[in-house]
Parts: structure tokens; sequence; C-alpha cells
């Protein structure tokens, strides 16, 4: 991991209120594994002062130019502007410098080779998952994502996710944009049809509850990635901990966020009270 | 001429180095406990030899798993923060964090606390036999937590009384963390002093809250927490101007340094050394630019001895 004081390549707003960013990374890409993040913040930050943590979505590569410019690694993130820190950075413009941490965190395992693999991402939670799709598509892998939201707008890349080869399949509560109801209603439909698959899922938490649960049912090996309100992203302020499976009141156990994560098996995470009953959401949270 | 050009010919370089109740310093930055983790997690951003000197995240007896979440929330300017003290107690500490500490030729401090006057004291008679730690800073200001702290560091006599049974089972140099939550921290500070103390640090974070309009509720599960980072600053700078005042062993400053301007501020008011802290979580590499802005400062103001800067207030 390095400390990069680099550039904006390009932001840009893709659906209403979320937008892609492309940031200036020489070197990164040899780094990096799916499912890791970064810690980005503005250079000139006020009013703001912590960096916020990305998924890295995808990398890539501008060839180099005729007039002379050489080839230039890039990281793209997609994120939603959710409070003063996502605002600030959704209007910065090509050329604004930012200062970028990462590689940050532990990302995805690839799991068993030629298994199934099915991926769930809720909303901007599938950021994390287009790294990994690429990697289980050219290790040979069949993938296939199941992509929910609330209405269409929350839908971002499945066309990308599409073109890398990943098999997709939407779903949005208000029926918006493909099937209508909840994703977790296609895991289980496909479970049924691949009791052997793996699944990796990133989402907001009732979603992920959701899925546990339906995965816990059919012993069904799950990874999950998580979001957390972070300081540092190195394992120093301790402000993103989860907690961990063997939790309690008398001995709880604390796991960072940054460093232990942020992708966990779910075997490693307490799921306690957010845990949902039969596998599906009855309060409507799945989202 | 720039300061990396000065630095390339070979102009005689200032020197930063500093020292505090025997514990000698290459320079006057460390960081401030529980901002650095245990220093490996930094190791990877830049030479831990560079710093002054290192301080531990808060040690206890027993290890502690530290409050509910959420534990953190951004503030204007700052950071409120109620983390808990968690650690992995002081037997975890000794047998797999100490090691690591002797790759660098930095002085340690570790820093601790304790529920109860006994554990205190216990925690203090086992750093003694540590070669690898150099000092203890003794933490009576975290107020974040019911016990372990905040009680000692507000009333006068508890905080003499828990600096003296410290000094009396520890052999090793001994600072003490002051909190600004009082209504006069020279009154503490002197207490301190007093009980034997070798150097005083301060300022711990201002108590504060932070509410999200939307849910109603504190932004932070333990209701109240910690606030830190540069909104701080101004507070810090005054409470240490008013510690040197008071006391007559060295003042560590401590309170929203984000850079060497910052710091130099402390040094003026007539800290010895400081402590970075919120600022690391901003930058990784933060400490190190301080320490060569203040060779910059130096060189740039033909001072040849940071020691002949501290103290330099003009009233």
């Amino acid at each position: 991991m390095k400390n990069y004081k680099t550039i904006v390549l390009a932001n840009q707003e893709i659906t209403s209120g979320t937008f892609r960013m492309r940031i200036l990374t020489p070197g990164f890409s040899g780094t990096v594994c799916p499912g890791q993040f970064v810690m980005l913040r503005p250079e000139l930050a006020l009013p703001t002062l912590l960096r916020r943590p990305f998924g890295i979505f995808r990398l890539g590569c501008l060839p180099a130019e005729c007039d002379g410019l050489p080839a230039r690694e890039y990281l793209e993130i997609l994120y939603k502007v959710v409070g003063e820190g996502t605002r600030i950075l959704s209007e910065l413009h090509q050329g604004d410098r930012v200062e970028l941490l990462g590689p940050l965190g532990q990302g995805f395992d690839l799991g068993v080779p030629g298994r199934e693999k099915i991926l769930v991402g809720g909303g901007i939670g599938l950021v994390p998952l287009f790294m990994l799709g690429e990697a289980l598509i050219s290790r040979g892998d069949r993938v296939r994502l199941l992509m929910g939201g609330r209405s269409r707008d929350d839908i971002l890349a499945v066309t990308e996710f599409e073109r890398s080869g990943v098999e997709t399949y939407v779903s949005t509560d208000d029926g918006s944009l493909g099937e209508e109801g909840f994703v977790t209603r296609v895991l289980e439909r496909k479970l049924g049809k691949y009791p052997e698959a793996e699944v990796f899922a990133c989402g907001p938490m009732p979603m992920l509850s959701a899925v546990e649960n339906i995965c816990r049912g059919r012993c069904v090996t799950l990874q999950v990635s998580l979001e957390a309100h972070m300081a540092c992203g190195v394992g120093a302020c301790l402000g993103c901990v989860v907690k961990g499976a063997g939790h309690s009141e008398t001995r709880p156990r604390y796991l960072c966020t940054c460093k232990a994560g942020p992708v966990f098996n779910s075997s490693d995470l307490d799921w306690g009270k957010v845990a949902v009953a039969n596998g599906s959401c009855a309060e409507g949270g799945c989202k | 001429m720039s300061f990396q050009e000065k630095k390339s010919m070979n102009v005689v370089r200032p020197s930063l180095a500093v020292e505090i109740a025997g514990i000698k310093m290459k320079n006057p930055v460390m960081p401030a406990s529980g901002t650095f983790g245990y220093g490996e997690e930094y190791a990877p951003y830049f030479d831990l030899g560079r710093l002054g000197a290192l301080v531990t995240k808060g040690l206890s007896l027993n290890p502690k798993a530290g409050n509910p979440t959420p534990r953190i929330a951004e503030t204007t300017s700052g950071m409120l923060n109620a983390i808990g003290l968690q650690n992995v107690g002081i037997d975890a500490f000794l047998a797999d964090k100490v090691a690591y500490y002797q790759n660098f030729d930095v002085p340690v401090i570790a820093n601790f606390f304790g529920n109860t006057l006994e554990e205190y004291g216990e925690v203090a008679r086992r750093l003694s036999d540590i070669p690898e730690i150099s000092a203890v800073e003794l933490n009576i200001s975290c107020p974040n937590v019911k016990q372990g702290g905040i009680v000692f560091g507000t009333d006068p006599r508890a905080a003499a009384q828990v600096v003296a049974l410290v000094r009396k089972a520890l052999n090793k140099p001994l600072i003490v963390k002051l909190t600004p939550n009082v209504t006069d921290i020279t009154v503490i500070a002197r207490a301190a002093e007093e009980a034997g103390a070798d150097a005083i640090s301060c300022i711990n974070t201002l108590t504060g809250m932070a509410i999200d309009v939307r849910t109603r509720r504190p932004k932070i599960a333990n209701r109240t927490g910690g606030l830190s980072g540069p909104a701080i600053r101004p507070v810090a700078v005054r409470m240490v101007h008013q510690v040197v005042q008071a006391v007559k062993i060295p003042v560590i400053g401590i309170g929203g340094i984000t850079c060497a301007r910052d710091a130099l501020e402390f040094l003026i008011v007539g800290a010895r050394a400081v402590q970075v802290g919120t600022a690391n979580f901003i930058d990784p590499g933060v400490m190190p630019d301080i320490i060569d802005g203040l060779e910059g400062f130096c060189l740039e103001e033909g001072i040849a001895d940071i020691n002949d800067l501290i103290g330099s207030l003009q009233l």
C-alpha cells in the first residue's frame, strides 16, 4: 500500500446522485486484489477532515499517446453522495488533486476453482464485486451476478459485468427494472438450482443479513464485504469495528473492518439480532 | 534558497534533539496514544526510526474490548471518538508487541491506565522490568470509560494519589497525561508534579456530543465522545501555556497538530515536545513531514538548536 498524491482523470454522475470517479494511480494494479478498498480525500479538504473509504470498482490503463504521454494506470470508484465528504468529492473535476491511500484491507478469497459462483450486489454495494467477477471469469469459473435495488437508479454497471462474461439478473423492489422483488428471492431460486455454489455479497446490512440467513440454512459458503465509518483505514483508530463470531456482552470480540475486512467469511461475524428469520426479509429491508 | 537545496548543500543542520525526564529524543515529535496503534500499523508508510519517540495504544492489566459502535463521527475540523480504550492487555502486549520495538532506535513510551488504584500499580510494576520501554505515560484523562482515567484526572487529590502510587511502583520516567475537562488544569498539573510526575502531557480530548438530526440519536453509541483534531488546537495551546507557567517539570503539548507550524505554536509556548494525534488518520506520513518542517523553520530562522525556540513566547 502507498499514499498517492495524484489527480482525478474523470468524475461523472452516472445515475441520480451516484458518481463514477477515475483517478490516476501509477503502479497500483500490480498490488491489488478484488475486494480491497482505498481511503480518499481531496487535497484541499476543508471543511471535511478525514478521508472516506471506497471499494475499488475497477482498474484500467490509458494507452500511451503519440504526443508523448506515457501509458497511465488508473482506478475507478463508484460512490453515492450521502454526506458532506462525498458531496465535496462529487464536485471535483479533471485535474483536481486528491490523496489516496491503498490498496487496503483483506479482499475476497476466490474459493474453490470450478464451483458455481453467485455474486449478490445491493445498490452501490456492487462496487467491490466487479474485480472479483473478472478474476473468477479469467480463472474459468461460471459467475452470476444478482443485482438488486429499490428502483432502476440503484442498478449500476450491469452492462460492464455482462461484457466481462458475468451472467446478470436484475431485480428492483418497485419493478422499474428487471424482476420485481428482493434480490434475496432470486438468490433462493439460484441456490435451489446450484446448491454447490459459493456466494459473495455486498450491500446494505439488512440485505446481507438476509443473504447470510439463506446461506447458513443451506450450508453455502458466503463471503461478505462490509461498510463502516473509518478514520484511519489501517487498524490504528479502532473506530470501524464489527462484532466477531462469539461476541457477547461479557466477552466482547470486535474486529476492525479496515484490517480484518472489509471482506469477511460470514462465519467470522456475529449476526446476532440483525439476522432475519426464515431467510426472507419481512421488514422490507432487503434492498 | 529552498529548504531542500540548503539540505543538499550540507549547510549545518539545526539540532532538533530534546530531552524529557532523561529520555533523549532526536526530535520533539511523537504520536499521541491511541492514534498510532502499536506502531506497526504505520510502518509501511515511513521509517518509524525517524520519530522522536513512539507512544503505544493505552494498555490495561486485562484486555479491554472497548465501546459499542458507532465509535467515531467527524465534526467540523475535528472528530469525536469513544473507542473505550480497546487494547490487548499488558500480558499480550509484552508477549507479542514489545519485541518489535527492538527494530527501531526510538524510545518507546508505554501509555497505560487502570480501573482501580491496584490495577494502575500492577501495570506500572510489570512495565518496570521491560528494557524496551523507556518511559511510561499515565492516562488519567480518558473521557470515554466510567473508570480508568478521568475519575483520577479531574480531582487533584485522586490525581496525586494515583501518581504517587505509580511513582513508587515504577523505575522509569513517568509522564502524566491530563484532561482538559476541568475548571483549572494547573491545579491537577501541580498535584501530579508534587506527587512525583517527571513530565506532563496535555491535553487529552474535550468531551463532546454530536446528534444525527434524522434519527434524533447521538452519532456515537457512547452518547458523548472525545473531541480531537484542529478544532481543539487553540484550547490546547492555551492550556499548555498555562501548565508550563504552573510547573517546573517538562510539558508535552498535544491537541490538533497537523503541520510544523501547529507544532511550533506548542514549542513556543514552552512544550518540550509534541504529540500528533488525529492528523495520523488523515495522512499517515504527517509526522515525518512535521519533523522536516521543524528543521526547515529552524534553518530559515537561523536557529541552531530547537531548544532555543522552546518557551520563546513573547508577551
